[in-house]
């Protein structure tokens, strides 16, 4: 049976982990690497590196970080952030990530997302979706440049543009949740894994295991993405997956 | 101290092989990607990892001449690993695309999933394989969880060329094919941690 994926986010700027990781046994908890390297031993089922950094010049590190993690991380890595041309992307790609996630770029550059997944493969393309409930009426808005932009689009509606145009994977991040602990926006998720075929993952909000389980049972994703319960150590992956698994949840062992 | 086993991973220009190198360098191979037939003289084993469209795959495969190379060196028997799109080409034809014929050299068709509505494609993430028990380099194995990431699988027209099953949506899929010393898994070994490494490590004792 396909298990439930869990996957811990890193945001990272010019090359160190923002905020730093609080393992027990990480030397340094703002090399990304050594973070990845320890979420990869707890059992995590793939890894997604959000980079911050505002400077062109942060890219080429981002990309090190990258290739680093590639070369000792036998797991499936995917890097959001700042990724703006095809040329971004194969870069990307080229130093090991297995998937990049567009924001941004899709939505100013839908031909982006068709383009690009028709060459590197659908499975490669992940589109990030910012979404913050409409405040006039039902539904989502999406937004953009860190969920700064209101973009006026319907996020149900782009979500299935984008799968439409070859995107193989929809982030999906509740602008409304995110930072709040308070759990991931259901209604959202679940309005978004419902129009579409490809996989949703969850974001924004995990405050607690129970909420994992919700994106799940409720929201109907096929992965929970979280950052800070992980980071700072509140909960292991194993503890995560010891809970899914006792809400019947299929999920990985290690 | 023993020789390493030379692996030769065909590069055909489609992406990102750093993982797929690393992984079977990590295994115990002295592995190096390769991009023209002729270089593959000095390999013991010949690794192919298949990446994008199955048609920009097979065009290329013809170009560079590697066509005649797998189905070569697969008729002789020599070590054999394919991986992803590595697997589902050996087939004859892909429905990928509208239809593609692919290299022919295990008899069966490419099919894309039909599923009812809440099962998501591509299949993506961990699932577990059943591994016939009579392969070697999966004994012990059997049960264990790979990473996978695709929306077509291979149906072969000879069940005895299924070396390992996975199920998905309703649907039990040969996730591992086998023939001699010739091995395709359908998911990503170096993805897969642990567990993927040791495949690697295994199918390197047959060189």
């Amino acid at each position: 049976m396909l298990s439930v994926r869990v996957i811990p986010c890193l945001d990272v700027n010019k090359g160190r982990v923002v905020k730093g990781v609080n393992f027990v046994d990480l030397i340094d908890a703002g090399d990304p690497v050594l973070a990845a390297k320890a979420y990869e031993k707890q059992g995590a089922d793939e890894l997604v590196f959000l980079d911050i950094t505002a400077s062109s010049e942060g890219r080429g590190i981002m990309r090190d970080v990258v290739a680093r993690t590639a070369d000792q991380c036998f797991m499936p890595v995917t890097v959001g952030g700042g990724l703006r041309s095809s040329e971004d992307i194969r870069a990307m790609l080229n130093a090991g990530a297995d998937k990049v996630s567009l924001n941004t770029a899709a939505v100013q550059n839908p031909d982006l997302v068709s383009d690009t997944s028709s060459f590197f493969g659908n499975q490669c393309i992940v589109v990030a979706i910012d979404a913050k409930r409409r405040k006039d009426a039902d539904g989502w808005t999406v937004y953009t440049h860190g969920g700064r932009n209101d973009t006026g689009r319907d996020a149900v509606e782009w979500a299935r543009e984008v799968v439409r145009r070859g995107a193989g994977e929809i982030l999906l991040t509740s602008m409304d949740r995110d930072g709040t602990k308070d759990g991931y926006d259901l209604e959202l998720t679940r309005a978004v894994s419902e129009a579409v075929e490809v996989p949703v993952i969850a974001s924004g909000g995990v405050g607690n295991l129970q909420h994992l389980a919700d994106g799940i049972l409720k929201g109907r994703a096929s992965a929970v993405l979280a950052a800070s319960i992980f980071h700072f150590g509140t909960y292991t992956i194993a503890q995560a997956k010891d809970f899914l698994a006792s809400q019947g949840i299929p999920v990985r062992r290690v | 101290m023993e020789k390493k086993p030379k692996l030769a991973i065909i590069d055909y220009g489609m992406g990102n092989l750093r993982s797929v190198l690393r992984g079977w360098q990590a295994a115990g191979a002295e592995a190096f990607l390769v991009r023209s037939p002729a270089d593959i003289a000095r390999a013991d084993a010949l690794v192919f990892p298949g990446q994008g469209a199955i048609a920009d795959c097979m065009s290329l495969l013809v170009k560079t001449g590697f066509d005649h190379s797998i189905r070569e060196w697969i008729a002789a028997d020599r070590p054999f690993f394919g991986i992803c799109l590595g697997l589902q080409a050996l087939f004859a034809e892909s429905e990928e695309g509208g239809g593609c014929a692919c290299l022919g050299v295990l008899p069966g068709k490419v099919v894309r999933f039909r599923l009812s509505p809440g099962f998501k494609v591509p299949h993506m993430g961990w699932n577990s394989v059943s591994f016939r028990p009579d392969v070697e380099i999966s004994k012990g194995m059997d049960g264990r969880q790979f990473y996978f990431v695709h929306s077509f699988y291979a149906a072969p027209a000879d069940p005895a060329l299924v070396w390992g099953r996975t199920e998905y949506g309703g649907v039990s899929f040969a996730s591992a094919v086998a023939r001699g010393r010739c091995h395709a898994t359908q998911f990503h070994p170096e993805k897969s941690q642990s567990g993927g490494l040791q495949l690697y490590t295994r199918f390197l004792t047959l060189i």
